[in-house]
This record gives structure tokens, C-alpha cells and sequence, in this order.
């Protein structure tokens, strides 16, 4: 039990050490705009990176997320621009979407014991196929409520801007650290990491339990998306590609276990920041290439999973990477 | 339904029975793979008759069937990789990066000055053998999953081609390592001779030594094969290597043929289609019996299915959305089968309360 807490007080103690780094080295950094920032501008990984956590956290793993969010992007562009609907009317419904899609794949997973990894994978390909159907160009969104939300926010001192999308992640994180440790569903969801075998002979609703966690992460995918769409002002078929292997990665540096039943959504957050962070720095500092931040992220990966393993043990040693997914 | 059935025997985990028991249901086996790809060339067919038109012009094929070919090289050599670390239970994402490396690598040696094609070919091979074994010593000294392990590469991958190629995209001349991508030979085109002369090999690597034995083995469980006295962690080593290997050599084809290096999109979402090729050719993703002939299949099935695509007049924006289509049905088709496993391994169970053990 007290090894969650180590991986999380790492992840903590790495991001402020990035942080403080980057205010020491740099003017301007170490204020509230720029940790602000850090928010508005992950806002959509973040969200989209929660509803990852639970998904990983249940042992499985969700390849769509990318391309839910560009499937959404388009649903809205196209519905607000050509059929007219305000922006309120279609988010409850491309909501809904995302919540169905996830729950498909759930059904899929569960029903016909297919592989997460698999069946996740193809409907990465279905929603960007559906989204490049519906439009191959990008579709501009224009409307005054969009204007709205984007002028929308709290002015914090330092000239921080905490904006709508900000505030949509916060909300987020509340209702899944609810969810995740006040409910019922919570309980599930790390039972069935923890052991399938063993929640469904405690009596954990396995069937419910997995189509609503891949709907869960539909929805936040989706939800995800909209938020996207308030950055760019547009949905576009190619956009937000890779997103699920930053999110993936965001939920493993936050701590979360990738063999199931621990990990913290808060965790989450913060991999989120850290990636963040690495991406200001590199901004900040100017002779640094972008592609820099993929290296180090893939290092940051690796020497988190290193430490899960160390922390962890013979436990993943045991799993031995032959059958991790195995529902059986 | 009866044809389903039988298509679903030969499919079954690999017993130890199933290892020796011989072809009975080989046809079976190679039913579907096989029947999607008539089905699709049979459509091909009817769409445009020249299809199958193949011409011999200045010492050298082509035809649209000898573009399906060339096309799918690149997949083809992923995919011959990618079906051995399959049945051992892994799978490799880092393919696609592995090939934006090693054409990165070849590419600045060239503008380098480098002239020998075999330092070339020696240094880009290089390249794959080291992410290859990356990926093999993650996941078979640290026994971290394969797909987090690889997961790593695939994202640092592409930075570290990023870094190589400073950030541009490094275009070259060079007649000798274009020959790769672009040559013919024995009428041919050469990457397609590639393709042949890595299958040949590595087909018979597997099945004429004990090797293939042994991977199957370790993919049908790793503990039992450890103590029958197979080393799990080498083997596991070796088919990442050898998924390195071949994908150096898709990216060195792929480089070749545009006489550049694109690390941003190099062999982009490459390593996606060639699992669903080893999927659609029938091989479990939780590891055991494999063959490369049906992998190869399934790549071709991939291809023609593009090509069908673009022949019949349907906007290649379709072309996602059919491919995952098909992906859903593949394994919906092969869903029924593992039911009746499941049911027949339960009703062992209870028969033998102590095998369950």
C-alpha cells in the first residue's frame, strides 16, 4: 500500500524539481501565469488522460482516445457550421457519442473476450475513418458562443488566466476522484484490476463494470475534444494524432499502475504537468528542438516503469508480459 | 456455420498435443485469410478487368498486381517480424519509429559521403538490431509488458530520427542504396525480392531448426517452456532483434525509395497495419502457433483492400474507415471460436478438478 503513495510523492517531488529548475534558470517561468498556462494549455490531455487512468487502472488500455477527440472536433464543427445547432445542443450529443463508442468497445472486450488492445485499436481506426468521412478538410467553427467561452475566465494575480477549459478540467478531476474512491463503480473498477478472477467471484458486476469504464473513457474523450475545438475554433479529421500514447504515458508517469488496480487520478494530473513543464522549458529555453521533448519523454517513461517495477516487485516479474490482458 | 467451425479447430491455443499433431486442419487454417483475398481479387475482377494485366517491359514486370507487391513490401517486412514476437505473446509499436531510424541513419551517411552501399545496409541494419534489443531487454531481462516496453521506443523513437535528421527532412542521391527502393531485379521489383529472401530466411530459421518450436512454445506459456528447458528470456530477446531487423530493412527500402528521410512520418502508423496483417492471417495476440505464410497474406488482403478501394471509384477517404470495418469482422469471426473454448476449457476444468491447478 505504501508503495502507491512512494510512486505518487515521486511524481509530486519530480514535477516541483522541474519547475523549480526552470524558475531558477529562466526569468518569468516561476509564475502563476506560466503554471497556469500549464493547465489551460493540457487542459484536453488531462481530461482525456483521467479517463485513461481509470481504463488502465481496470487492467485494459484504450487506443481511441485520439481519434475520438478528432471525431468530436468534426461532429461539432459540422453541426454547429452546417445544420445550425447551437453549441449547447451539441455537446450533450457528440457527449453521448463518445459515452456510446467507449461503451461498444466495452461490450466488445467483455462479450466476445476480445483484447482491449485489439479491439481499442480498431476503433482508433473507426473513428478516424468516420472522421475523415465526414470531412477531409478542416471545418472552421464559428459561433458567438465559442467567443463567448474563449473570453470567459478568472483573472488570478501575475496576470494568470484561468479559462473555461481550465475550469472543465477541475470539475473532472473532482467527479473522477469521486468516482474513483467515493462510489461504488470506483471500488469495481480497481477490484477488477486488481484480480478479475477474484471480482467476479466477489460478486463484481464484471460486464457492467467494463462497458461503463471504456464509456467513461469515450465520454472524457469526447469531452476531451470539445474542449480541443475551443483552442483551434475548428474540428479537423488529422488533429490530436498520437494523443492516446501521451495520455498513456501521462497516466504511467502519474504513478498508475499498467498491470491494474492502483494508480491515483491526481497522479494523473500531475504526469500530465510534467509533460508540461518539459515543454515550456524547451519553449523557454529556445536552442532546445521540440524533439527533444519526445526523447525525454520516453526516458521519463521508461525510468517511471523501472520504478513501478522496482517498487512493485515480483509482481510484474510474475507477469511476464506473456498474458496481461487475459480476461480469463 | 460448418465451414466456421472448421475454419475455428486448428485455431485453438497450442497444446502440447496441437505442437505435434500435423496438418489435419490445415485447410482450415487458410480458408478465411485465403478466401478474402479471392473475394477481393475476384471484386478487382469485375471493377477493372486490366487488373490482372501484367506486362513485360525493358527486363522487368509491371502490372497492377506487381504494384500490390511492391506497395506492400514495407508492411511485408514488418510483418514477418512482427508474427514472430506475436507468438510469443508480445507485440512490437515501435516498428514504424525503428524504420524512421535506421532511414534517418542511412540517409545522413549518404550525405555524409559515405559511398559503399554495404556500410550502408551494415550501418541501418545496426540501427534496428539496437532497437530491437531495447525492446527484447525491456521486456525479457526487466519483464516489463511489451506493449508499455515498446511503447517507449515508439515514442522516444521518432524523437531520436528527429535528432539524427536535425530536425529536417535529409534528402539524397545516391544510385546504389536507391536500388533498394526503387531497382528491379529478376524482373522484379527489387523490394519485393527483399521481402521473398527475408521470408525464405527466416521461414527457414524457424521451422528447420527447433527455434520456431521454441517461440511457439514460450508464447503458449513461458513458465512451462522455462522448465522444459527452453530459455524464454533468449528467445524473447531474438524475436525482437530479429523485428528490429526486418524493420531497418522497411525503413532502408522506404528511405530509398523517396531518396529522403521523412522521421516525422516514416513508416507512420506502419506497425498498425502490420499487426492487423498478422491478425487477419488468423494468429492469436495472446502468443502460440504462427505461420508467416497467412501473415503475408494478411498483408496482401490489406493492400488489395487500398487498392479495391481506389479501383472501384470510392474516395480514398473510405479507405480508414473499411480497413477498421474489416478489423471489427476479423475478430468477431474469430470471437465465436474462443467462446467455445472457453466452454470446452471450463467443462475440462470441472472434469479435472486438478488441472485447474
Amino acid at each position: 500500500m505504501q508503495s502507491r503513495y512512494t510512486t505518487l510523492t515521486v511524481t509530486a517531488g519530480l514535477f516541483m524539481l522541474l519547475f523549480l529548475a526552470g524558475s531558477l534558470q529562466f526569468d518569468g517561468f516561476g509564475s502563476t501565469r506560466v503554471f497556469a498556462n500549464l493547465f489551460s494549455d493540457n487542459a484536453f490531455l488531462a481530461i482525456t488522460a483521467i479517463g485513461m487512468t481509470f481504463v488502465i487502472i481496470s487492467g485494459g488500455i484504450d487506443l481511441s482516445v485520439g481519434s475520438v477527440i478528432a471525431l468530436t472536433g468534426v461532429a461539432c464543427g459540422l453541426l454547429i457550421g452546417q445544420y445550425g445547432l447551437h453549441p449547447l445542443q451539441v455537446f450533450p450529443i457528440v457527449l453521448i457519442g463518445g459515452a456510446l463508442f467507449g461503451a461498444g468497445m466495452g461490450a466488445l472486450i467483455h462479450y466476445y473476450k476480445l483484447q482491449p488492445f485489439i479491439v481499442t485499436l480498431a476503433g482508433m481506426f473507426l473513428a478516424r475513418g468516420l472522421a475523415t468521412t465526414l470531412s477531409e478538410e478542416s471545418v472552421p467553427i464559428d459561433h458567438p458562443f465559442y467567443d463567448a467561452v474563449a473570453d470567459f475566465g478568472i483573472q488570478l494575480p501575475g496576470n494568470a488566466w484561468v479559462g473555461a477549459s481550465t475550469l472543465i478540467l477541475l470539475a473532472v478531476l473532482v467527479a473522477a476522484i469521486v468516482l474513483a474512491h467515493f462510489s461504488r463503480l470506483g471500488g469495481y473498477i480497481y477490484a477488477l484490476g486488481g484480480n478479475a478472477q477474484s471480482a467476479q467471484l466477489m460478486g463484481v458486476p464484471v460486464a457492467r463494470t467494463t462497458i461503463a469504464i471504456y464509456a467513461i473513457s469515450g465520454f472524457l474523450s469526447a469531452l476531451g475534444g470539445i474542449v480541443y475545438s475551443f483552442y483551434t475554433f475548428s474540428g479537423y479529421s488529422l488533429a490530436a494524432v498520437g494523443t492516446e500514447l501521451d495520455a498513456i504515458a501521462a497516466v504511467v508517469i502519474g504513478g498508475t499502475l499498467l498491470t491494474g488496480g492502483s494508480g491515483y487520478v491526481v497522479g494523473t494530473l500531475i504526469g500530465v504537468l510534467i509533460m508540461g513543464v518539459i515543454q515550456t522549458y524547451i519553449s523557454f529555453d529556445g536552442t532546445l528542438n521540440s524533439w527533444w521533448t519526445k526523447i525525454v519523454i520516453g526516458l521519463l517513461l521508461f525510468a517511471f516503469i523501472a520504478l513501478q517495477k522496482l517498487l512493485t516487485g515480483k509482481r510484474l516479474l510474475s507477469a511476464n508480459g506473456t498474458r496481461e490482458f487475459s480476461h480469463a | 456455420m460448418s465451414n466456421l467451425q472448421s475454419a475455428a479447430l486448428p485455431e485453438q491455443p497450442v497444446s502440447p498435443a496441437g505442437l505435434r499433431g500435423k496438418l489435419p486442419s490445415l485447410s482450415g487454417r487458410y480458408l478465411w485469410p485465403l478466401l478474402g483475398l479471392f473475394c477481393l481479387l475476384a471484386i478487382n475482377l469485375v471493377l477493372t478487368p486490366e487488373f490482372f494485366h501484367i506486362e513485360f517491359n525493358d527486363g522487368r514486370f509491371y502490372g497492377s498486381l506487381i504494384d500490390v507487391l511492391n506497395r506492400s513490401a514495407p508492411v511485408a517486412l514488418l510483418a514477418i517480424g512482427m508474427t514472430l514476437v506475436i507468438a510469443t505473446g508480445g507485440i512490437d509499436l515501435s516498428v514504424g519509429a525503428t524504420m524512421a531510424i535506421a532511414g534517418a541513419v542511412c540517409a545522413n551517411l549518404v550525405v555524409s559521403g559515405v559511398d559503399s552501399v554495404f556500410v550502408l545496409l551494415v550501418a541501418g541494419l545496426v540501427a534496428g538490431l539496437v532497437a530491437g534489443a531495447v525492446n527484447g531487454g525491456l521486456v525479457s531481462i526487466l519483464g516489463i509488458q511489451p506493449i508499455v516496453a515498446t511503447l517507449i521506443l515508439m515514442v522516444a523513437g521518432r524523437g531520436i530520427a528527429q535528432l539524427i535528421n536535425a530536425g529536417q527532412i535529409v534528402t539524397f542521391q545516391h544510385a546504389g542504396f536507391a536500388f533498394l527502393g526503387t531497382g528491379d531485379f529478376l524482373g522484379l521489383p527489387f523490394p519485393v525480392v527483399l521481402v521473398l529472401i527475408v521470408f525464405a530466411a527466416v521461414q527457414l530459421l524457424m521451422r528447420k531448426t527447433a527455434l520456431g518450436l521454441f517461440v511457439e512454445s514460450v508464447g503458449c506459456n513461458a513458465g512451462a517452456s522455462h522448465y522444459l528447458g527452453i530459455n524464454a528470456r533468449a528467445v524473447k530477446m531474438l524475436v525482437y532483434c530479429i523485428a528490429g531487423l526486418c524493420a531497418a530493412l522497411a525503413g532502408m527500402i522506404s528511405a530509398a525509395d523517396i531518396q529522403g528521410s521523412d522521421a516525422n512520418n516514416a513508416g507512420l502508423w506502419l506497425e498498425l497495419d502490420a499487426i492487423l496483417a498478422v491478425v487477419i492471417g488468423g494468429a492469436s495476440l495472446m502468443g502460440g502457433r504462427f505461420s508467416l505464410v497467412l501473415s503475408l497474406v494478411g498483408v496482401l488482403v490489406i493492400q488489395c483492400l487500398s487498392t479495391t478501394i481506389i479501383m472501384s471509384g470510392l474516395p480514398p477517404k473510405f479507405n480508414l474507415l473499411i480497413k477498421a470495418l474489416v478489423v471489427i469482422f476479423v475478430l468477431l469471426l474469430q470471437s465465436p471460436r474462443f467462446q467455445a473454448q472457453m466452454a470446452a476449457l471450463f467443462k475440462r476444468v470441472k472434469k479435472q478438478p486438478g488441472r485447474a491447478a
